[in-house]
């Protein structure tokens, strides 16, 4: 009696269980886990999977733009591994070397073409400094609409309101300071090496540029802005990947060559201050930036 | 038979429930662990508004936190000769507060009495060291790498690092201090280079009379104010390109250069660590502020006074092949100040004192 007892209850028990853990692991519903209506709880798959309509890859109809700036004197390329060994000549026919190249790049604007014609300012600025790797390339903090553009232009230094004296930390940290008394705010270039002068000896030159001080015949000073401005407006490109590599040639012996043709037995050192050597930094400088390629 | 049924009913409802909150499993969320109570209490460097007006923040290294812990262990060690190899010579032997942390001697003594062939540099403003090489050669990169040199230096503390550190770990506080600063009593090298990095970041000069000029709390005499012309004049002396501005105040650039001193050189400085003979005889520009406290002058210290150095730069200047473009009178022999000329430039070169600094009671021996 007892036994059977047992034996009937075993088999009651099971009668009960078992419908209850079958019911349990055997759910039916979409067993995807890509599908829009995946049950976790299914472990049978009855066909009833929605899946999203597939959609094409988000494209952006903006580029991210860096400037990369290639150095150059007389189609020569120059990197700081070509420093301080007299190997170039300029226009004049000094033999020079270069010991130091720094410039600040700001006031970057890209030209739209069709069919907006309208010009895009851009914030930011660059000091670049061949010895400093990864200098010569200056990311854009904006991006840029794709599209067609009439060209490029930039500021050579700062514009007059930009040039304010003291006023960013990481210039102040690399020392690139223009004295207040010659106008104030920061230095637009540093060019630097040695020459062999008319005597056939080797001394320093140090191209630096920035505002001008002019003090005239009735002794008033008068400080010049006298950034320089590289005009590329009228070269065109397409901006059409998501980065955008703008490509340009800094060609060095354009300093020393157009308009003004200079003889660094005349301006060598202290230029900072002479007003003539300011002046003509600034008309060299617009022939030395030019637009190689749009890399996409 | 009453029991068994029950314990079935029983069986049954578990099942039920576990199979609905299958899916309902709730994940515990990890509790944070209790706070460490050696845990170290952060101290960010108070920086002086002149600095936070002008220049970047600090060099802090990730690593390398700023603590309470951290700087009071850093000060001890630096006064300790515990890390030198006969327990005779701590780091403040030959950099002492009154000295803006540095000492007089033209080359310092080390412990067996030897000497080397360079000046010892003073210790302050180092967190804005943005260049972040240090001896006059540039060798070192990072606070902490420079002050792994000097312990084992055969001219300096002349010990070696197992030796300093086996005297830490048997000493009866340093391990205890060590935990509290970085949470663990088992000392080494780099633990011991952070500790004193961390307190010479503190080590902050910015209260000359210069700075509250800047701040427009005080007023330059005609004569310092001439002497600023001077410095920051091309037609003057000429300074600013190396030595800082107004929009500087660190009074350095932190870079090398050749500045005219000899025309031939023993001491290749900068150019014997980068191989570069264009490098040659170039050394780390040292800042001009508290130079009242830190003669002599020059990576050799071959100028005991103020006046031998303005006489250098004025007519002493020599040719070399990598003289720096920026020794723009090089080749008339510097940039020719008249005496009174020399005086103004002087005066304002001792405006660039920070009296407070060297008396600053966190920076003296604990």
């Amino acid at each position: 009696m007892k036994s059977i007892t047992k034996i009937t209850l075993a088999i009651l028990v099971f009668a009960l269980v078992s419908p209850i853990l079958t019911s349990c692991s055997n759910d039916k519903g979409c067993t995807d886990p890509v599908a829009l209506n995946f049950d976790k709880k299914a472990d049978k798959d009855d066909g009833s999977c929605i899946y999203p309509t597939p959609t094409p890859p988000q494209t952006s109809n903006q580029s991210s733009v860096t400037l990369q700036f290639d150095h150059q004197f007389n189609g020569a390329s120059v990197t700081s591994a070509n420093f301080n060994t007299i190997q170039y000549t300029n226009a004049f026919g000094n033999q020079l070397s270069i010991s130091k190249l720094r410039y600040l790049i700001s006031n970057v604007k890209f030209h739209r073409g069709h069919p907006h014609h309208d010009v895009v300012s851009t914030t930011g600025y660059k000091l670049i400094d061949l010895t400093v790797p990864g200098s010569t390339i200056f990311q854009i903090n904006e991006p840029m609409s794709k599209g067609e553009y009439e060209g490029i232009s930039f500021t050579i230094g700062f514009i007059a309101a930009d040039n304010i004296s003291n006023f960013y930390t990481d210039l102040n940290a690399a020392t690139w300071n223009w004295p207040a008394m010659l106008g104030g705010g920061y230095h637009y270039m540093q060019l630097e090496g040695q020459f062999i002068n008319s005597s056939s000896a080797t001394v320093n030159y140090a191209f630096h540029y920035g505002t001008a001080r002019e003090i005239t015949a009735t002794n008033d000073t008068i400080f010049h802005p006298n950034f320089g401005t590289a005009d590329l407006s009228n070269t065109a490109f397409q901006f059409t990947a998501d980065a955008a590599e703008v490509h340009l040639f800094v060609n060095i012996d354009e300093w020393f060559k157009n308009p003004n043709t200079w003889d660094l037995n005349q301006f060598s050192t202290a230029l900072m201050p002479n007003f003539q050597a300011q002046t003509m930094m600034q008309q060299n400088a617009a022939s030395v930036f030019v637009l190689d390629h749009v890399h996409n | 038979m009453k029991k068994p049924l029950l314990y079935t009913t029983f069986l049954i409802l578990v099942l039920f429930y576990a199979c609905e909150k299958d899916d309902e499993k709730v994940i515990p969320t990890p509790v944070p662990p209790p706070p460490i109570s050696s845990s170290p209490t952060p101290a960010p460097l108070t920086i002086p508004t002149i600095f936070a007006q002008t220049l970047p923040p600090p060099l802090i290294p990730s690593n390398n936190p700023q603590t309470v812990e951290g700087v009071a262990l850093g000060r001890k060690l630096f006064y300790d000769p515990i890390l030198s190899g006969n327990g005779t010579q701590a780091c403040a032997s030959c950099h002492a507060p009154a000295n803006a942390f540095v000492d007089t001697n033209r080359f310092s003594t080390g412990i067996d009495f030897l000497q080397g062939n360079r000046n010892a540099m003073p210790i302050f403003n180092i967190a804005w060291n943005f260049t972040d090489k240090y001896f006059w050669d540039g060798r070192a990169l990072g606070v902490e790498g420079q002050a792994f040199g000097p312990v084992v230096n055969p001219i300096e503390m002349h010990n070696t690092w197992v030796n300093a550190v086996s005297s830490l770990q048997s000493h009866p506080t340093y391990p205890s201090l060590f935990n509290a600063a970085f949470g663990t009593t088992t000392i080494d090298s780099v633990l011991v280079t952070k500790a004193i990095a961390q307190f010479e970041r503190t080590l902050i000069s910015a209260n000359s009379k210069f700075d509250r000029f800047l701040l427009g709390l005080e007023a330059l005499t005609p004569q310092e104010a001439s002497g600023f012309n001077l410095f920051m004049d091309q037609q003057g002396g000429d300074c600013f390109h190396c030595h800082g501005s107004g929009g500087n105040p660190l009074w350095t650039d932190n870079m090398f250069h050749n500045n005219g001193l000899d025309a031939t050189f023993t001491d290749l400085g900068l150019g014997a660590i980068t191989s570069n003979s264009a490098d040659n005889g170039k050394f780390k520009t040292p800042s001009l502020r508290n130079l009242v406290f830190t003669p002599p002058y020059m990576h050799d210290g071959r100028f005991q006074t103020i006046d031998e150095v303005i006489d250098h730069y004025s007519t002493g200047v020599v040719m070399s092949s990598t003289i720096d473009p920026m020794m723009e009178y090089a080749t008339q022999g510097g940039v020719q100040l008249t005496p009174s000329e020399k005086a103004d430039l002087k005066a304002f070169l001792l405006s660039l004192t920070d009296n407070d600094f060297v008396v600053n009671p966190a920076f003296q021996a604990p």
